[in-house]
């Protein structure tokens, strides 16, 4: 019966690398596992977390019998959308106030990115991208998808399980004028390794002087130190410099809201004339892809941005969660000190934001998912947001053994 | 719309070779410090005071080659070249009905129910489904890429019936979507990868958003002959015609019930047919199934067409929506079905939807599906639903019956008006062209699209003899028919940009 199927010529696909972490994870029945895949923040306890602030914002808005469910515009919540602009921007900002910025709502990170990219692709004169190496998985995937040409730009130095600096400034250097660039806003994923202040402003001069277009992804605002504003700082130096760009946000982790995909793109232009057209071409990529975005998440988002309460509430929130996986590096590093660990893993705590790469190889990775249960993804990532006081033992045993018995 | 035209081609490559002489130059880098202490501020075009110490406007000012290049390249916005995309046909139906201080104005041009009050509605389960989830507290991770298994368990049995046996053999891949545009983009990119160069046909008319997702998916598609205003109803044999005459192994993509824009739905018997030349042809059958329920009150009813279709053996995709049927418009929350002939097909097929979702969006949003797996899940919610979508789907045949008498006892013409009874679901094709559409609008303060489409789930009991009257006086003014339009069926839905759309 299967050869007249028309689909008889379809392969199944591989799990998708990152979420197929937590498939394997769920099949797994040790008692001692431990999930380091998926950047999805866990508490002490490893549970994943509503903030206090978000359920009380929920609550206000399904209390409220005079809302509606009826349609959002093609570029989504006005309010949640200025408020997006706000955040990221800086509330001051002249981008903002001289209306060069259009924001539209979009599918949290990735959504917001591949809207970005099919803009890009169908109105940019330079169609390549450059991405950092590495990067987060799916970046190729989505721009490749959109139409855009992906090459990689020198990034981690896995000598010095650092910045390779002088890498970055030759390929972006070396760059065709006009090409895009992909920057990561802070905490970098996978690596938590960030560009220092003196190098965003030297990259932004390179980039200016090239006339390099940067399109910034930011997931992690608030959450990489603790503060909303220093996260944004290479976002608001390049946008300070009077230049255009690119910068695709996500609430996913600053504000828990994972599942409710909400996030916004923010093209910032040479002129109020230029963003209002952009905008109404960005609402022609929309409407065929899936006509308006999903109001849930967006009104929370919205409810808690414009109260001063509930905004400061959510700082305290979410610095909690920053300060934990702060201290969760500190732990772990401790640990690998006491235990003798050979090797300097002082880039735990050097490296920012819920990942680390902790330059253990896929050897040393699938030694310590098969012998010690931990989950992470091949390239040595692990999430330090699954981590905890009473796990971090047992992380570092298993980290020890490999580094000691796999090469 | 894609690629870029030469003249922004040469426009941009000027630019560029602007840049790269900017970039030899030393005064091209500036401290942020000096940026942020005022001495430069490149957004106003003053760069040139920097290079030349000249105020005033660099292009005119600055007196060297490499000078000029720097601050035009500066100053110019890599997207300049950018056209206003035109604005939305629907947009400015919903603006000029805000604007019109008429007070017997009528929006007849929105796509969403409304009641009797002619307001928008939130249904009673859906609040109660909201108010348990709350309570439940539950956590809000990521859904899997294929989105929420309860919920696609949910819509596919809903579709099919729980026991239908593509059911019981799990032949079917069922991904959560954004509604039904992103269920009907996932197929069609799914379409587009999979089966390069075949062709969709679509009807004409359709929904006007189908046309630019398979624009926007690369997918050709054509038109078959749909609606015969002659009639005002369904030009089947043309149908069938166009069916027979595409290329073998099309997708042929029908409107499971209540079709928009024209409301005109084949009969069973048709559907036999549609099905025999379909299956003849080695066609692939894709639903759009936005209005299950909401048509004739009845979920089974509503969902005969692809039953009949799954009943054959055939394989086929189904783009479901809750929008109407549940409310949840703003939700986002649908499905795409592929029924396959094997389980190992439908697991191979879905694996391939999900690389597709996952550089979209990389996951559904949970909120919609949640509730959607509340209500059909529990069997209170559930009849409560079913009670919920009668009395929609009744208030819409209401006041498609009271049009219908007006109409009858108003017109004197002895035209026959009993297509608007025969219709179905929330839209109506009037028959009137674009000249007595505007009349409608211009004279008598309705607002419809061109098309002559009317939203029945936008007029109320109380305003129905009005519309009558608009209508007749639109149908037979000696002034409208005196200009001879062609008639071109172009199909909006006010989905394409509700905007400010808030109506009352």
């Amino acid at each position: 019966m299967d050869s007249s199927s028309v689909f008889a010529n379809i392969v199944r696909a591989p799990e998708d690398a990152i979420l197929g972490v937590t498939v394997a994870y769920n099949k797994d029945s040790s008692p001692d596992k431990l999930n380091l895949g998926v950047g999805a923040y866990r508490t002490e306890e490893g549970k994943p977390l509503v903030l206090k602030v978000v359920r009380r914002a929920e609550q206000m808005l399904v209390n409220d019998n005079s809302r509606v469910k009826e349609y959002l515009p093609i570029v989504g919540l006005a309010d949640f959308n200025k408020l997006s602009a706000k955040l990221i921007f800086g509330a001051d900002s002249p981008a903002i106030q001289e209306n060069r910025v259009t924001t539209v709502q979009c599918l949290s990170g990735t959504g917001s990115l591949r809207v970005g990219a099919e803009f890009l692709a169908r109105h940019y004169h330079q169609l390549t991208i450059y991405i950092p190496n590495p990067t987060w998985g799916n970046h190729t995937k989505i721009f490749g998808l959109a139409g855009l040409s992906v090459k990689a730009y020198r990034y981690y130095d896995p000598a010095t399980r650092g910045l390779d600096f002088q890498g970055l400034l030759e390929d972006l250097g070396a760059a065709p004028s006009g090409s895009i660039v992909l920057l990561h806003a802070c905490a970098h994923n996978p690596t938590g390794v960030d560009p220092t202040i003196e190098q965003w402003e030297q990259i932004r001069q390179l980039m200016r002087s090239k006339g390099l277009l940067p399109f910034f992804d930011s997931a992690y605002q608030g959450f990489a130190s603790g503060n909303l504003d220093a996260d944004a700082g290479s976002v608001r130096m390049f946008v300070a410099d009077g230049g255009e760009c690119l910068a695709a946000q996500s609430y996913a982790k600053n504000m828990g809201l994972y599942g409710e995909r909400v996030g916004a793109l923010s093209i910032v232009c040479k002129t109020a004339d230029v963003a209002s057209r952009v905008e109404s071409q960005l609402k022609l990529v929309i409407r065929p892809m899936y006509s308006n975005p999903p109001i849930h998440g967006a009104s929370i988002v919205a409810t808690i941005l414009k109260d001063r309460d509930m905004y400061n509430e959510w700082t305290v929130e979410l610095k909690a969660m920053a300060d934990r996986i702060i201290s969760m590096r500190q732990q772990l590093f401790d640990s690998l000190s006491a235990r003798g660990t050979p090797g300097d893993w002082s880039h735990i705590i050097k490296q920012i934001g819920m990942f680390t790469f902790t330059g253990l190889n896929t050897k040393q990775v699938a030694f310590m998912t098969k012998e010690y249960h931990i989950y992470m993804t091949s390239d040595g990532r692990i999430s330090m947001a699954g981590l905890s006081s009473r796990t971090v033992p047992h992380l570092t045993e298993a980290i020890h053994a490999a580094v000691t018995r796999v090469g | 719309m894609y690629g870029f035209s030469s003249n922004k081609q040469r426009f941009f490559q000027m630019a560029s070779t602007m840049l790269s002489l900017a970039s030899t130059t030393p005064s091209a880098s500036l401290s942020t410090q000096e940026i942020l202490k005022g001495k430069v501020r490149l957004g106003s075009g003053r760069v040139g005071t920097l290079l030349n110490k000249e105020k005033g406007n660099p292009f005119i000012k600055a007196k060297s080659f490499g000078r000029i290049s720097m601050t035009a390249a500066v100053n110019v916005s890599r997207f300049e070249g950018v056209a206003m995309a035109p604005p939305d046909p629907i947009l400015g139906v919903s603006e000029a009905f805000r604007a019109d201080t008429d007070v017997k104005k009528l929006n007849l041009g929105v796509g969403a129910y409304r009641t009797e009050e002619l307001q928008p509605y939130v249904l009673d389960v859906v609040k109660k489904a909201e108010n348990l989830m709350l309570e439940r507290g539950e956590n809000k991770e990521y859904l899997a890429i294929e989105g929420l298994a309860a919920f696609n368990k949910a819509t596919a049995e809903l579709l099919f019936g729980a026991d239908n046996p593509v059911i019981k053999q799990q032949r079917v891949a069922t991904v959560q979507g954004l509604s039904g545009t992103g269920s009907l983009r996932l197929a069609a990119a799914f379409i587009e990868r999979y089966f390069p160069g075949a062709q969709v046909l679509i009807s004409s008319p359709t929904w006007g958003n189908h046309k630019n997702i398979f624009n926007d998916a690369r997918v050709p598609w054509s038109e078959y002959r749909y609606y015969d205003p002659k009639t005002v109803g369904l030009d089947f044999e043309g149908m069938i015609s166009d069916i027979k005459a595409a290329p073998e192994g099309s997708f042929v993509l029908l409107h499971g019930c209540a079709h928009n824009p024209t409301g005109i739905d084949p009969t069973p018997e048709q559907w036999e047919k549609i099905s025999d030349v379909i299956q003849e042809k080695n066609h692939i059958p894709f639903f759009d199934v936005a209005y299950q329920g909401f048509a004739s009150g009845s979920l089974d009813a509503d969902a005969s067409s692809v039953r009949l279709f799954a009943a054959r053996g055939m394989e086929l995709f189904i783009a479901q929506s809750y929008s109407k049927n549940l409310g949840l418009y703003a939700e986002r929350i649908g499905a795409i079905n592929v029924v396959c002939s094997s389980a190992d097909a439908a697991a191979r097929v879905k694996s391939q939807l999900k690389r597709i979702a996952r550089p979209m969006y990389s996951n559904p949003p949970v909120h919609g599906a949640r509730i959607v797996a509340n209500v059909v899940g529990d069997p209170a919610l559930f009849n409560e639903w079913k009670a919920e979508m009668e009395m929609m789907a009744g208030r819409i045949k209401n006041v498609r019956q009271k049009l219908f008498d007006s109409l009858s006892a108003k017109d004197k013409s002895g035209k026959d008006w009993s297509f608007i009874l025969k219709q179905i679901g929330m839209f109506s094709f009037t028959g009137l062209n674009k000249t007595q559409s505007e009349n409608m609008t211009n004279k008598w303060h309705v607002y419809l699209t061109k098309d002559g489409r009317i939203s029945l789930a936008g007029l109320s009991l109380a305003k129905c003899e009005y519309l009558a009257d608009a209508i007749i006086d639109s149908y037979h003014n000696k002034f409208c028919n005196n200009v001879h339009w062609y008639y071109i069926p172009v199909s909006f839905d006010w989905i394409l940009d509700p905007g400010l759309h808030k109506s009352k």
